[in-house]
């Protein structure tokens, strides 16, 4: 009876092994295979090692990736909060304005800042009419952060939320009774019970913000390249080179890694500390 | 003694419905008051307005001499014991003790005497380690008592604090808490809709019904004294029985007259009359002025619990005694068992 159950478990998880498989696991191990074997099938470390000349590249990435997930954690973490004292009806119509931008498609998104930031765009446009400008915010770090942030906002919204709502007000009650007032006890409170959702936050909003290129590529012009421009490069631009293209993807993976495995060893090492 | 709370003409509506209807209350130092009805009697939202996570709509809470109605909860020298509890998650069971002390910054070395203190005293030396979560409920509600009591408030609310427990449990805590509430001497205001758990620890009770008390006083007078028939059904089991004063000290119940001690009523004035079941005899003797058949006898433990069925009434009778099921039976009083009420309104 035991075993027939665990067959049948087995059964109808297999779709799901063979998807990993097939579309994960596999993949995975073919860009290694690029990175550090050559045309001719050879092992080589040369791919690895020309990514050293792309760091300022990566680092620009990184800082600027970090910026746009911390603007974004400052700005959705009130936002989040209030949202989850709500009227349950209200919240759901806040919800559903916080994710309408996801419907939209990512390039037109992306494409409407063009023509709000541009030099004869709406915004010079309407600080012209007070005699201000025209300021040159397209083709801008700034503007590559400001677009980043748009769309990554929502994604670092829900699992704020998703958290905050399971918080009972009562602990709330409790930490006011206890004598804190609204701003000790959201130190005190929400934020430590918020953790799981400010990490999976950050992870939601940096990862794909680090490896964006289309961001940079219409908000940033050609000067602000980031790690997605420099991998896309390599398998479909004019520097054709699927082995660096690996070799950069693999390395940026592992940087990736290793700043979320640092991020949750502070987390769970800080948990009783952090509140002192 | 002195009053260390007052409450005057307290009026607390949500959405346009009236919640608290003028409630005035005054609460002594030191005593153990408990605030009683069935639910949605407002007795939650009492408390609620003194720890101050409800502000009235009118009236004004008084707390040694000084207007705090405005006062937030944090500023204000009262602590909860939360219904559910409401312990930090995230915190182990030092840490939540701790709490209220570390927001005033008061020295590590202060901190760890007074919750090793306060641990000692809910029986829960030795969890300080331990994560809250994994505390069976008993446990949790030593916590939360340990972790409002820590502050040394003057008045500590709690909210049917007992609720969640089985009754063996509840039965423990509350001699437990008693016992602590005269260690510490210290007001404690307690919720509850359970009317034996109210008798037994409070020194007042405040039986409350629709967002206005009906009847305060000690649990004795509460008991042998009802106000009205409503405070009557809810403090124990009653017989009420309409009836109508004939004149000072003699009332007409079921068609005939009885001598009681009640006086002060007009003539012919209709008036709830109550009967304990407790105080009910049951006489093999079929012609008395009320009688009546055995209708089910039910074994309680110390006493049976009989309904007999007169010609216009179903007595319930407790007895330690129990006739035969469909026998023919007196039923018996004393002009001392006759209580007399006026009729509710409504």
């Amino acid at each position: 009876m035991d075993k027939k159950f665990n067959i049948g478990q087995k059964l109808v998880a297999s779709p799901y092994i063979v998807w990993v498989a097939v579309f994960v696991v596999v993949p995975l191990l073919m860009v290694a295979y690029f990175a550090f074997f050559g045309d001719e099938g050879k092992f080589t470390l040369e791919y690895i090692k020309s990514v050293g000349q792309y760091s300022d590249i990566f680092i620009r990435s990184i800082w600027m990736a970090a910026v746009a997930t911390i603007i974004c954690l400052l700005i959705s973490y009130p936002l989040a909060f209030i949202l989850s004292r709500m009227s349950k009806k209200t919240q759901s119509t806040m919800l559903m304005i916080v994710m309408l931008p996801m419907w939209m498609n990512f390039l037109l998104r992306t494409y409407a800042w063009m023509t709000l930031l541009g030099n004869e765009g709406l915004i010079n446009h309407l600080l012209g009419m007070i005699g201000l400008g025209p300021f040159k915010m397209l083709n801008t770090v700034g503007a590559v952060i400001l677009g980043m942030i748009y769309n990554y906002l929502p994604y670092m919204i829900l699992p704020l939320y998703s958290v905050m709502e399971k918080i009972d007000p009562s602990v709330l009650e409790a930490a006011s009774d206890l004598g804190c007032n609204r701003i000790k006890a959201m130190f005190r409170v929400v934020v430590p019970l918020s953790i799981p959702g400010i990490m999976s936050g950050i992870t939601m909003v940096f990862v794909p913000a680090i490896s964006t290129f289309i961001i940079s590529r219409m908000l940033g012009g050609g000067g602000n390249m980031l790690i997605g421009d420099l991998i896309e490069m390599q398998f479909l631009g004019n520097a054709y080179n699927p082995n660096l293209g690996a070799a950069i993807s693999l390395v940026l993976m592992v940087i990736v890694l290793i700043i979320m495995a640092a991020m949750h060893q502070l987390d769970s090492s800080d948990d009783d500390r952090v509140l002192l | 003694m002195e009053n260390v709370i007052s409450l005057n003409d307290i009026v607390v509506s949500f959405d346009g419905e009236t919640v608290l209807n003028n409630i005035n209350l005054d609460i002594k130092d030191k005593e153990f008051v408990t605030l009683l009805g069935p639910s949605g009697c407002g007795k939650t939202t009492t408390l609620r307005i003194i720890g101050g996570f409800i502000q009235p709509d009118s009236g004004e809470v008084i707390f040694e001499n000084k207007n705090i109605t405005k006062l937030p909860p944090y500023r204000r020298n009262v602590n909860t014991v939360f219904q559910k509890y409401a312990l930090f998650p995230h915190l182990n069971v030092f840490e939540n003790v701790a709490f209220g002390l570390r927001v005033r910054k008061l020295p590590e070395k202060e901190i760890n005497k007074a919750v090793a203190e306060m641990l000692e005293l809910v029986n829960l030396k030795g969890f300080e380690e331990r994560n809250v979560q994994n505390l069976s409920g008993g446990q949790q509600q030593r916590v939360a008592i340990a972790r409002a009591l820590v502050n040394k408030p003057k008045v500590l609310l709690l909210d049917e604090p007992l609720g969640a427990l089985d009754l063996k449990l509840r039965k423990e805590m509350q001699t437990e808490l008693k016992r602590i509430q005269q260690s510490l001497e210290i007001t404690f205001i307690y919720v509850t809709h359970d009317q034996e758990e109210a008798l037994t620890m409070s020194d007042t009770v405040v039986v409350m019904k629709d967002g206005s008390i009906q009847q305060i006083g000690r649990p004795v007078d509460i008991y042998n004294e009802p106000q009205n028939a409503f405070v009557a059904d809810f403090i124990g089991e009653s017989n009420i029985i309409d009836g109508i004063m004939l004149k000072d000290r003699l009332v007409a119940i079921c068609g005939h007259e009885f001598e009681c001690v009640d006086s002060g009523f007009d003539e012919k004035q209709p008036v709830d009359v109550v009967i304990r079941p407790e105080d009910i005899t049951l006489t093999a003797n079929a012609d008395e002025k009320i009688h009546g058949v055995v209708r089910s006898v039910t074994f309680k433990g110390v006493h049976y619990e009989m309904v007999v069925d007169s010609s216009d009434f179903s007595w319930l009778v407790h007895s330690t005694k129990a006739p035969e099921v469909g026998s023919e039976v007196g039923i018996l009083f004393g002009p001392d068992d006759i209580h007399i009420m006026n009729k509710m309104k409504g």
